[in-house]
């Protein structure tokens, strides 16, 4: 290998990934005095935070005063249907509304109350309306917000040291293929730029990974070419293990017309701010769908749904607003029983229900985006959407309070962590969960690398031959396989055989397929040179992308029931044996497959679950388990 | 429904390159980065283009369309005929890396040179208190992509590379208004945009807004205003006076 073409840097602590997990935990590693790289597939500025529209979920009570942390952590274990870790929901409640002032003071623009406080919206399974928002375009402002953070630190920077890039710097339009170890413990991260194709080793005794998630290995997806699981991947390499991988988010509203846009998320804003989701014959049909656990938080009849938007206090609100898994299962269904629209989705009117103005006003990225790409005027007719691949619940297992990963010097924050949201997670908890948990991870690595002294570990020369080797390998093959034809062949088997509702015999299928995939990717051949090839990164994200799917395969045909993000045909409804089963994947040294084991859950502490009446809770946990709890009632 | 259309695109890298032609399938529906991504899997697979989230919220991928500055996931095919040559080449005010991707790291550079926002001193978090109607000026200007068409397209910088050093840019000096008419922001940003920023180069002629892909009025709701307070803070002898005034205060 010539040594020329080998960029090294060194670094305390190197983030994988610049979306908002990755950019909190950059802010918080390099306050605590640590020298930071930010490493970042796109544009600094680029990330996929930058899609999440609807708002930021915190219980500041600002809109409604009822509102605080154990409302929020009852929502999001509801959500999660109890398979939730209890201490990150915990952890992600109490800490949410601190990280979102804190925005405020990084110059961070919400919209406001009356009376001049952070304006709060109603979403999908908040009990209050708790979303911190700018509009329809409250990722931007959150991506934008860090950003400028990290900007003005390095201003700090240039007036202390010189140099903008003295203790935090992003290298941009950079990809990590591999980490490298030192025994057990992580020593570093391997990659490429982009731009000009040159190979790079970043040497770190700490990596936090903040990339994201896994949706591009899916048809149809509201997530960009970045999310191919590259963290996912990097950590089961590294000896990590991944948590409950089964549970996908189908967002129950993208886009479906035209072809080109199918999949683009239309924000459950639409349906926060009083938007209907209606089939072909008129029927506003989600209130044939509310299931038994949620009966008692949802209206029966459209006219009490209508009355909660205006009196919240003494109406139910709208099945339109159950968690996201219920309502693209209905949708789902609605299409399937053949009462969907012309392209095969339901109907999301707004425009029945607001002002024009209004509409225009409160969501002005959807108005926009289907008048451009649809030719759809919403202040006028209804929307056509389905269910489009948004989100994994499933990642990295991660110690709750440092997000620690089990291998020594790796942590994980955000979508690429798992734990949080169980089995399906709420609208609205994914920003927080960005800002709480990346500035978690950017302490616990912090804290870990303080705790090394002096004694570094070391990547070895043998390791670095090896991970270059395999990054050029797609040069080195005169006849090969076309990354693009693979990749498209792994999304369609991925959507129809491991999509929103799972058979078994379907699910095989896709392993076997995924066997091919994962043959025909060790021979992928790329045309041209280094420079900026779109050919050739695809070629290198296939190998995460397809270990990936397995994880998700393989694990889905070992749950037997349906909960959140995971339906299965043949066990359709939820088993609350399973509930106390946390699915474990792990890559063992020295084979090719994922290796799936079952784990107990964590138990809820006592004083969390005294949140719930017994009443609720019998709908989740296990005779035994109700027979265990305290006399009488809990709540008390 | 479909039919093949005819694209020209340019290919090459810092050294040179020059305009080749496809021909390429078209459907209903499609944006001309559709049209990119077919050229790229069928027939040009180290075909170079920055994309992300093909909704115009990231500003990735920004090129010129038949000599237009334009968002190539924004751009339906429809907007031409069938017969129509569609000429895709990249931004022209910034060195091309390889074919449709060019350096944009003049932008960043920029962007470090803006002073942060100044926040107000003794108001803790959670305490910030602001009218809806005073968030809302710079609210415009957050809605800002930074696709970079704006910077792409002033004529201050497009055909004037000299200029580059002087000159923020578009998008930059509606950084400094954005942060000026934030409600608790400290810093006077009046001086510094016209003495270090170059907001006297701009002479209004609005290309920045033409371009704009989130329909902000950069120059009418930005630099216009940002110009007019910088004048006010010049020549006005009252708001002289009440400066001199002020800062005796703070000595």
């Amino acid at each position: 290998m010539d040594d020329r073409e080998l960029q090294r840097h060194r670094y305390d602590v190197v983030v994988i990934g610049a979306g908002g997990a990755g950019l909190r935990a950059a802010i918080e590693a390099r306050e605590l005095g640590m020298r930071t790289a930010i490493i970042s597939k796109s544009l600094f500025g680029k990330a996929h935070t930058v899609m999440a529209e609807g708002g930021i979920a915190a219980s500041m009570g600002n809109v409604n005063a009822r509102d605080n942390w154990q409302v929020h952590f009852r929502d999001t274990m509801r959500g999660g249907k109890f398979l939730n870790n209890p201490r990150m929901a915990e952890l992600h409640a109490k800490e949410a509304p601190d990280r979102v002032w804190e925005l405020e003071t990084y110059g961070a623009l919400f919209d406001r109350t009356k009376e001049g406080k952070i304006s709060q919206r109603n979403f999908g399974g908040h009990e209050y309306p708790r979303l911190a928002h700018v509009g329809d375009r409250t990722g931007l402002e959150l991506i934008r917000t860090l950003q400028q953070k990290i900007v003005s630190i390095q201003q700090e920077d240039m007036r202390d040291h010189g140099d903008y890039d003295a203790m935090i710097r992003v290298f941009a339009e950079c990809a990590i293929t591999d980490l490298l170890l030192d025994g057990q413990r992580v020593a570093g991260a391997f990659g490429y730029f982009r731009e000009a194709g040159d190979m790079v080793l970043f040497e770190a005794p700490a990596v936090v990974l903040a990339t994201g998630g896994i949706g591009k290995s899916f048809k149809v997806t509201s997530n960009s070419w970045e999310y191919t699981g590259d963290g996912h991947a990097l950590a089961m390499r590294a000896g990590a293990s991944l948590l409950n991988m089964e549970f996908v988010q189908f967002h129950p509203t993208g886009m479906v017309w035209p072809p080109s846009v199918k999949g683009i998320l239309v924000t459950e804003s639409v349906r926060g701010d009083g938007g209907v989701l209606r089939n072909s014959e008129g029927k506003r049909f989600m209130f044939d769908y509310i299931p038994d656990v949620f009966k008692k938080q949802y209206a029966e009849s459209e006219d009490e749904g209508d009355r909660w938007y205006t009196d919240p206090d003494n109406n139910k609100r709208p099945p339109e607003l159950l968690p996201r898994d219920e309502v693209a299962r209905a949708i789902n269904s609605e299409v399937k029983a053949e009462r969907g629209s012309p392209h095969g989705g339901v109907f999301l009117d707004v425009s029945t229900r607001l002002p024009a103005e209004e509409i225009k006003r409160r969501l002005p990225s959807m108005w926009h985006q289907f008048k451009e790409l649809a030719d759809v005027d919403i202040t006028k007719e209804p929307m056509e959407v389905g269910p489009t691949c948004h989100y994994v619940m499933g990642g990295v297992e991660v110690d709750p309070d440092t997000a620690a990963a089990s291998v020594p010097g790796l942590f994980a924050a955000g979508e690429v962590a798992g734990g949080m949201h169980g089995s399906n997670r709420l609208g609205g908890n994914s920003l927080s969960d960005l800002l709480v948990f990346g500035r978690r991870a950017g302490m616990g690595a912090a804290q870990y690398v303080d705790s090394l002294g002096g004694m570094r570990p070391a990547v070895r020369d043998s390791d670095l031959d090896d991970v270059m080797g395999f990054a050029l390998q797609p040069f080195e093959t005169d006849v090969g396989e076309n990354p693009y034809e693979i990749h498209q062949e792994l999304q369609q088997a991925m959507q129809d055989l491991v999509g929103i509702i799972r058979r078994p015999d379907e699910i095989e299928d896709a392993l076997a397929r995924l066997e091919k995939f994962r043959e025909r990717a060790a021979r992928v051949k790329v045309e041209g040179h280094r420079q900026f090839n779109p050919g050739w990164h695809l070629a290198l994200d296939l190998r995460n992308m397809i270990i990936v799917s397995e994880c998700v395969a393989k694990s889905a045909l070992v749950r037997q029931e349906s909960r959140g993000g995971h339906t299965r045909d043949d066990f359709p409804a939820m088993d609350a044996e399973w509930r106390k089963v946390n699915l474990v994947c792990s890559h063992p040294t020295g084979s090719v497959d994922v290796a799936v084991v079952q784990q107990p859950v964590l138990t809820i502490r006592a004083d969390l679950i005294a949140l719930f009446d017994k009443a609720e809770l019998a709908k989740y946990l296990t005779e035994a388990e109700m027979n265990a709890l305290p006399e009488g009632d809990l709540t008390s | 429904m479909s039919y093949e259309a005819h694209f020209r695109v340019w290919r090459g890298d810092a050294v040179g390159g020059d305009l080749q032609d496809f021909s390429v399938e078209v459907n209903e529906g499609e944006v001309v980065l559709d049209i990119i991504h077919r050229l790229q899997a069928t027939q040009a697979g180290d075909l170079a283009v920055r994309w992300n989230c093909k909704a115009g919220k990231c500003g990735s991928c920004s090129a010129e369309i038949n000599g237009r500055p334009r968002l190539l996931c924004m751009t339906r095919m429809s907007t031409f005929a069938e017969a129509d040559m569609i000429t895709v080449t990249p931004l022209r005010a910034f060195p091309v890396i390889r074919d449709l991707v060019t350096d944009v790291s003049f932008n960043y550079a920029k962007a470090r040179e803006i002073p942060a926002f100044a926040p107000p001193k003794g108001v803790a978090a959670g305490d910030y208190r602001m009218e809806q109607i005073d968030v809302e000026r710079s609210q415009e200007f957050r809605k800002c992509i930074e696709c970079f068409l704006c910077q792409n397209v002033c004529h201050v910088v497009r055909d004037h590379e000299d200029n580059k050093d002087a000159f923020a840019g578009p998008r930059f000096l509606m950084r400094i208004a954005e942060l000026d008419m934030h409600p608790l922001d400290e810093m006077d940003r009046k001086k510094q945009a016209q003495d270090e920023h170059g907001l006297g180069y701009c002479n209004i002629t609005k290309c920045c807004t033409e371009v704009c892909p989130e329909h902000i009025k950069i120059t009418d709701n930005a630099l216009i205003p940002m110009k007019e307070r910088v004048v006010d803070r010049k020549f006005d002898p009252l708001v002289w006076l009440g400066s001199k005034i002020r800062r005796r205060e703070n000595v």
